[in-house]
């Protein structure tokens, strides 16, 4: 599989190390009220999607950044990557 | 029709005309008391001994392609009881012991080979805690036997023990675990569950389940709607999206695992062997070829393929083992979807949906399990109460934290 990196273009996803739903950007206040049991959703639970998946892959062989890859777990299509500070910054509603 | 080296004989002086198909093929009544959704090892397992064992009548499986095409027709074979954990161990030594009288009980031939597994270990750190494992299996009821060099030498002179990296100490063997013939045992159970009534409804998907005030009614399918007392769904890598339809979200990430066969080869490899220095196995199968494989790919799939990258990486643990696998001519690979838990075990369970059974999380190691996940099942959906070896495996263990973590590496699926 190749990775359309935003920086850096096609890197093979082999230079990457993959870590899961990217639902993880989005964590929970821990001194919020029920931060336990939404920590338990967060950490253990999964959409676990056949099709369209958002995914964190980390470019560890390469500039170490995070990006938010979009691909289809069907057909192992990769439809985009951006990196995963701008999706972060955009779930902050900050400037990205 | 039972089957015996008497009837062999009588068919093949007769003209073999006296052979039947082995199972049925009803069309599906409009209720069951048991709905067990997937016809695959484990489901086939739960509907015998659903009827066998606790004595239950009105049971469908519903297959939505073929009897047996799932992970259960394209695994690498082996049977084994070599856990560390409490929450793991009892329940897989239950399982041997099933594999053990299995082909007699139900009266067909699922080629089960107790030819050992052996596990090797390259260190000293790796002998202790291999040491440590094969006490636990010792206390469970188990056989261990730790080896050292001299002792795997003289089972298996081909390997490579002098690798500069991983240098061959030992190992720990498992003399009663083996291979058994995978397709087999899923024509056996469902000869088996047929032959005591249970109607095992081929090319019947499961579109939705029809829920009323929390309590399960029955299933919509591609050939009508079922009614069913209590539905228990065994589906393996499609769990995430079958329990969607139930409105749940699960601990399980489904991932593609492949594996790998070679020509036929003249016996060589007496049992199973196990790479302690990376992620590789192998065993030969009766008719000679060469079946092994290694890790998942790693991400997130419900294709039944994987990438070049794994095969590579299976290959490098292969040839790092023993050598001559490189002479070996690979003959194909295949993969399938593995229904990854969070913690590396499975889960037997209720759900927040009175009257619906969730039997899921076997990563890659479901097939060992198949009559204890078969029998541990059937006993909670007839009893309501879990098996005594399957009480760990419950669904909201993740929350309240008693997850069963062979491996130690938390909640990263792709990594157990």
């Amino acid at each position: 599989m190749l990775i359309p990196h935003p920086l850096l273009g096609l890197r093979d996803a082999q230079e990457f190390t993959y870590l899961g739903d990217a639902r993880l950007i989005e964590r929970p206040d821990g001194m919020a009220e029920g931060a336990e049991a939404a920590f338990a959703d967060y950490v253990y639970l999964r959409d676990n999607p056949a099709g369209v998946h958002r995914e964190l892959w980390f470019h560890e062989q390469g500039d170490r950044s995070w990006l938010v890859v979009t691909r289809d777990t069907v057909t192992h299509e990769i439809i985009g990557a951006e990196l995963a500070r701008d999706v972060a910054m955009r779930g902050k509603g900050g400037a990205t | 029709m039972h089957f015996s080296g008497f009837r062999v004989i009588k068919e093949a002086l007769t003209g073999h005309k006296g052979w039947k198909p082995l199972w049925r093929n009803p069309d599906p009544q409009p209720s069951y008391d048991y709905v067990i959704v997937g016809g695959g090892g484990h489901g086939l397992a739960t509907a015998y001994y659903l009827a066998r064992t606790f004595g239950q009548a009105r049971i469908a499986v519903l297959e939505k392609g073929w009897l047996g095409q799932g992970n259960i027709g394209r695994n690498t074979t082996i049977i084994r009881s070599n856990y560390l954990l409490p929450g793991n161990e009892p329940f897989y030594e239950f399982s041997m012991k099933l594999w053990e009288g299995l082909e007699q009980e139900f009266n067909f031939n699922a080629m089960i080979s107790q030819r050992g597994v052996l596990n090797l270990y390259h260190t000293d750190a790796q002998r202790d805690a291999f040491r440590r494992r094969g006490n636990a299996m010792l206390l469970a009821g188990a056989d261990a036997e730790l080896l050292d060099a001299a002792g795997v030498r003289a089972m298996a002179p081909f390997l490579n023990f002098d690798n500069a990296r991983f240098p061959i100490k030992g190992g720990l063997l498992q003399r009663r675990g083996g291979t058994a013939r995978h397709d087999g045992v899923a024509w056996g159970y469902a000869r088996g569950a047929d032959m005591r009534g249970v109607d095992l409804i081929q090319n019947c998907e499961v579109t939705g389940f029809r829920i009323e005030e929390g309590r399960i009614l029955g299933v919509e399918t591609t050939r009508g709607y079922i009614g069913a007392r209590k539905v228990g769904v065994a589906v393996a890598g499609s769990t995430g999206r079958v329990m969607q339809m139930a409105g749940m979200r699960l601990p399980i990430e489904s991932h593609v695992l492949q594996a790998f066969v070679t020509e036929g080869l003249k016996p060589v490899i007496p049992g199973v062997i196990t790479f302690g220095a990376g992620h590789f196995y192998v065993s030969q199968s009766d008719k000679g070829g060469l079946v092994f494989g290694g890790d998942i790919d790693g991400y997130n799939s419900y294709a039944q393929r994987g990438n070049l990258p794994v095969i590579e990486d299976v290959a490098e643990g292969g040839m790092a083992l023993m050598p001559m696998i490189g002479r070996a001519r690979l003959l194909r690979s295949w993969g399938g979807i593995m229904d990854m838990s969070m913690d590396g075990s499975p889960i037997i369970d209720r759900t927040h949906v009175e009257g619906l059974y969730l039997n899921a999380g076997w990563c890659y190691g479901g097939f060992k399990a198949t009559p204890a996940s078969g029998y541990a099942f059937a006993h909670l959906l007839a009893r309501d109460a879990p098996h005594e070896t399957a009480r760990g495996y419950r669904l909201d263990r993740f929350a309240r934290g008693h997850v069963i973590d062979e491996k130690g590496v938390g909640a990263a699926p792709n990594l157990h």
